[in-house]
């Protein structure tokens, strides 16, 4: 791994290395205080400290899903166009190892075992289990085309992968090792939540506007979240990443080419707020207390950073060309 | 063929990851059958070439856009426990198509996707009109086939000649280049064309300051008529747009213009249904399935082969029927939400059952814009800007 940043203006890198020099940053022990931004179009890394950018990296072709491992010492890049899943060490950025012959990997989820990492193999339509320590291929999945978002309950028993093309939720259970169920879903199914009781799982519907809520229970679709900010078609509005907080009371909904960012009440199902930030907004991250939510904007090459108390926008950051996932390392 | 091998490869691989089937409740079960009709020596996909080795134009039918489709519909067909099938069927060179589709229909099938002349499609849906089964023009964009022409059994997948001149013209007026100098061919397909063009000007503003008819060859008694820098000579004008459908003539406009003006129409700029550069929503998975299924790239008719069948795939699933008249009826209900990867929710309009769908404005590598463009306002969906609006349009479908 190279770890030059050709693009990164040199004003921001040279306060970018001020940073770096200074010992006390404002996080625990324990973490980096880290940000890190998967960039899809520029196949690097934009690191930020205390919201400016202090380092881009390069990574792989076309990285797209990021997540951290069970203790947080490692995080996974999914790199569509070279087909690996790419690991690094969280504290020093190096990479560690890859996992190869991902057929095109487009998201991913970490079963509680924190061993079986689950993902979705866009162009292949298929969802395929990996050990991450031995990168050993453990099981594969037929999915409907262009699976995407991934995501495994706590218990472990169940996985759910949205097909964006067959407009479906498949239902792995991962103790037969079957897919169980395929949901009909509103159209071009994208990401999950699930609310912390695991009663409801959240799906965003991109090109039917609205989020559409499943029991876990029954694998029924029991309500949805439509949603439309003042000045737009219900066409524009293309959610993509859902996130809902740790006491279940709010969810956050990036909501594509309407530019915004909807917070809306889980237990009441509507729409608190809408919240303006960049072009296509996609990629959504909380920090640990869920006092700040990072939002990556697809289409104007920047993350806005949202302070969820006042709901209003603290700063929109430049990264790469088409930012895409979000990390935050700091807990 | 290489489809079908493709096809049986997949096929057998798709075996060895088979998963057990559960039908859902309320699913309709059974199969459902589609076909596609082509006419063997069909003149439109002779290769039309312009010299010694140089082929400018050659024609894919869009049999793979179904194939690709299929393919992508067995998911929901192992949700739904049911077998999505395809019947293909070449007509000999004089056999009539409409004891064809009577066999097909006796066969099961209730969706064609026709790949047939022009007047062979308009005679099917006038003699079909009453009948249970759905037709699907994926190869012209004529615009008398959804005006004159219109049928309640006949679905257009592919935008008119109206819609991508439409897309055209509200670029031209996006840009503020609205002086423009027509130069159109004498064939009636170039006709045609120059006339659509010619309408959509005067739809969003635009001045067509001159119309000049070029000629294709050499005399010097005729040069008027045959040279580019002389055919462009003493107007004034923002843009040159070309209507030259062989495109012999029209690759020689690009840079031999009198004026350093841009070219549109059938060179530089070109409006299409889809491009295989086109790199949003979803579209770069798609274009990549078709690759490896098709071994070439994507053109217009493929994708609207393509979604003729996922727009009745998807109508079966949510209706959960199988039935024509409930398929019909959601795909005219303006309620659908299809996904065209051109990232806006595809519907039928009723008045004529065209698809509304966006349109690609592109140059040979890059897609430049997405038409509708930004500040092209419609009382109901921004799309109905492009082609023929329920107060314009001949075809009376809805009430």
């Amino acid at each position: 791994m190279r770890t030059s940043h050709p693009r990164l203006p040199r004003r921001l890198a040279i306060a970018g290395l001020a940073l770096l020099a200074l010992p006390a940053l404002e996080v625990g022990a324990a973490s980096t205080g880290r940000v890190l931004v998967g960039n899809e179009k520029s196949n690097t890394i934009t690191v930020l400290v205390n919201d400016e950018v202090v380092q881009t990296i390069d990574t792989c072709a076309r990285p797209r899903g990021m997540h951290f491992s069970a203790e947080r010492t490692e995080f996974y890049v999914g790199c569509a166009d070279d087909s690996v899943i790419a690991i690094y060490e969280v504290a020093t950025l190096k990479l560690l190892r890859r996992i190869r012959n991902v057929e095109e990997p487009e998201t991913f989820d970490l079963h509680p075992n924190g061993r079986h990492l689950y993902v979705s193999n866009e162009e292949d339509a298929t969802a395929t289990v990996y050990d991450v320590l031995s990168g050993e291929l453990l099981g594969e999945f037929d999915t409907g085309e262009e699976p995407e978002g991934v995501q495994v309950t706590r218990d472990g028993r169940l996985v759910f992968v949205a097909s964006e093309a067959a407009n479906m939720v498949h239902v792995i259970d991962t103790g037969r090792g079957e897919v169980i169920k395929d949901i009909l879903v509103d159209t071009r199914p994208r990401r999950f939540a699930l609310t912390p009781d695991e009663r409801e799982l959240w799906v965003s519907a991109e090109l039917a506007g609205m989020v559409n809520i499943i029991d876990t229970q029954t694998l029924e679709l029991v309500g949805d979240v439509r949603f439309l900010p003042t000045g737009f078609r219900p066409e524009q509005v293309t959610p993509v990443d859902v996130l809902i907080t740790r006491d279940g009371k709010r969810a956050y909904v990036a909501l594509g080419r309407a530019n915004h960012v909807a917070v809306v009440d889980v237990a009441a199902r509507k729409v608190l707020e809408y919240i303006l930030v960049g072009r296509r907004a996609w990629g959504l991250a909380l920090t640990h207390d869920e006092g700040k939510l990072y939002v990556a904007n697809g289409l104007s090459d920047d993350i806005s950073i949202i302070d969820t108390r006042s709901l209003r926008v603290l700063k929109s950051v430049p990264v790469g060309r088409v930012p895409y996932g979000i990390l935050v390392d700091d807990h | 063929m290489t489809i079908e091998r493709g096809l049986i490869a997949r096929a057998g691989l798709l075996a060895v990851l088979a998963v057990l089937a559960h039908a859902a409740a309320g699913a309709p079960g059974g199969e459902f059958v589609f076909a596609y009709l082509q006419r063997a020596g069909d003149d439109y996909y002779a290769a039309h070439r312009s010299y010694t080795g140089l082929t400018l134009r050659d024609r894919h039918r869009p049999l793979a856009g179904v194939a690709v489709a299929l393919r992508e519909s067995r998911v929901t067909g192992r949700a739904l426990g049911l077998e999505f099938r395809l019947i293909e069927r070449e007509l000999a060179r004089d056999e009539a198509a409409g004891a064809a589709v009577e066999a097909l229909l006796a066969q099961g099938a209730r969706a064609l996707v026709l790949d047939l002349p022009r007047e062979e499609v308009a005679a099917l849906a006038r003699d079909f009109a009453g009948r249970a089964l759905l037709l699907f023009n994926v190869r012209h964009t004529d615009d008398a086939l959804r005006a004159a022409d219109c049928s309640p059994v006949l679905f257009h997948t592919l935008p008119s000649l109206a819609m991508l001149s439409d897309a055209l013209a509200q670029f031209l007026a996006s840009k503020n280049w609205r002086e423009v100098l027509v130069l159109a061919g004498g064939t009636p397909a170039d006709l045609a064309t120059s006339k659509a063009f010619r309408h959509a000007a005067r739809k969003f503003g635009l001045r067509v300051n001159s119309v000049r008819e070029f000629e294709l060859g050499n005399d010097p008694r005729r040069r008027d008529l045959n040279n580019v820098a002389l055919l462009t000579a003493e107007a004034d004008y923002d843009v040159v747009y070309l209507a030259d459908t062989a495109g012999e003539f029209g690759r020689y406009v690009p840079f031999d213009t009198q004026r350093p003006r841009p070219v549109v129409g059938s060179e530089g700029l070109t409006a299409s249904a889809w491009h295989w550069t086109w790199e949003r929503h979803g579209a770069p998975q798609l274009n990549q399935r078709f690759d490896r299924l098709a071994g070439r790239r994507m053109h217009d008719s493929d994708f609207a082969a393509w979604l003729a069948v996922r727009v009745v795939v998807d109508s079966i699933a949510r209706t959960r029927s199988t039935g024509v008249a409930a398929i019909a009826r959601y795909l005219r209900s303006g309620e659908t939400t299809f996904d065209t990867y051109l990232g806006a929710p595809g519907s039928f309009r009723p008045w004529d059952n065209q698809l509304r769908l966006p349109v690609l404005l592109h140059t040979h590598n890059a897609v430049i814009a997405r038409a509708p463009l930004s500040g092209f306002l419609h009382r109901d969906n921004e799309l109905d800007t492009l082609g023929a609006d329920r107060p314009e349009s001949a075809c009376r479908l809805a009430g």
